[in-house]
């Protein structure tokens, strides 16, 4: 599973990603991923908080991967955020690298 | 020891820049029983999960404000996040796992179960047309309380 996530373009999220962070961070996102076929890796090593709102922002960019024939996969998820995504079921559509 | 009883109260507009403010108040407010990093990273996880909800769900048509309130008792704080909007027609249904009215495809329905797991109890009051109050409570057992008592 590294190799299909070798030649895929790798962006490091910072800070908190909530509800009034997520328009500025899916407009960035969207334009990464029309540009990158294979999909993206998401690196949460610095990001500090995530809620309700980050999970509907990463479901939304999964749907968009997808159409496009992509995959999203994230790493270095912090324990706190990594029980966002178990609760709400993320890593099934998002593979933790 | 942690017995001396603390209050606050903050009135503020439901705009999207104040879902950062409130959760670091309630951080710091809740920061003097000793909570680990963790702790208050759940505390602001869960506020900012129904200050949101006031924002995003309860003034759909007009402007309003958003109440937060935080309470001390012993190694307890409590919080009461309350506005005056729509409020919700069924709680019990709303509280659901992947529950959203909301409608924008970017609401995953997760935000009362992510409280739910991050505090120890969630209440929610709400009438129709008058508002909702969510109450949130955490219970502290850090070791570094059993520090200070012990100390
Ligand atoms: N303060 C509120 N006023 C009116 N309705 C609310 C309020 N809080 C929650 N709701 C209702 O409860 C539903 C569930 O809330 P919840 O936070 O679980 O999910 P969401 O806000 O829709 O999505 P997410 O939090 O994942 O972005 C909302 O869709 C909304 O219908
Ligand atoms: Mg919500």
């Amino acid at each position: 599973m590294q190799k299909t996530a070798l030649h895929t373009l790798c962006i490091a999220l910072e800070g908190e990603l909530d509800h009034h962070n997520a328009p500025a961070l899916r407009r960035k996102l969207d334009a990464a991923l029309d540009r990158s076929r294979s999909g993206l890796i998401l690196d949460f090593s610095r990001v500090t908080l995530m809620d309700s709102s980050g999970i509907g922002l990463l479901i939304g960019r999964y749907k968009r991967a997808k159409d496009r024939g992509g995959k999203l996969y994230v790493q270095n998820v912090s324990p706190h955020i990594d029980k966002l995504f178990r609760m709400s079921g993320l890593y099934s559509i998002i593979e933790k690298l | 020891m942690q017995t001396t009883d603390n209050y606050m109260e903050l009135t503020f507009p439901a705009h999207s820049q104040n879902e950062a403010f409130a959760r670091v108040c309630a951080a710091a407010f809740a920061a003097r029983l000793d909570c680990t990093i963790d702790e208050l990273t759940d505390i602001k996880t869960a506020i900012s999960e129904a200050v949101t909800n006031a924002i995003v769900h309860a003034y759909p048509a007009r402007s309003g404000k958003v109440l937060l309130r935080g309470s001390i008792n012993g190694n307890t704080v409590r919080f009461e996040i309350q506005d005056f909007g729509c409020g919700i027609e069924n709680i019990e249904q709303a509280m659901q796992p992947f529950f959203s009215t909301g409608n924008s495809a970017e609401r995953s329905g997760m935000g009362f179960t992510v409280m739910q797991s991050f505090m120890d109890t969630v209440a929610v009051h709400s009438q129709p047309g008058q508002g909702t109050v969510v109450r949130l409570e955490k219970t502290i057992l850090s070791q570094n309380t059993e520090c200070l008592i012990h100390a």
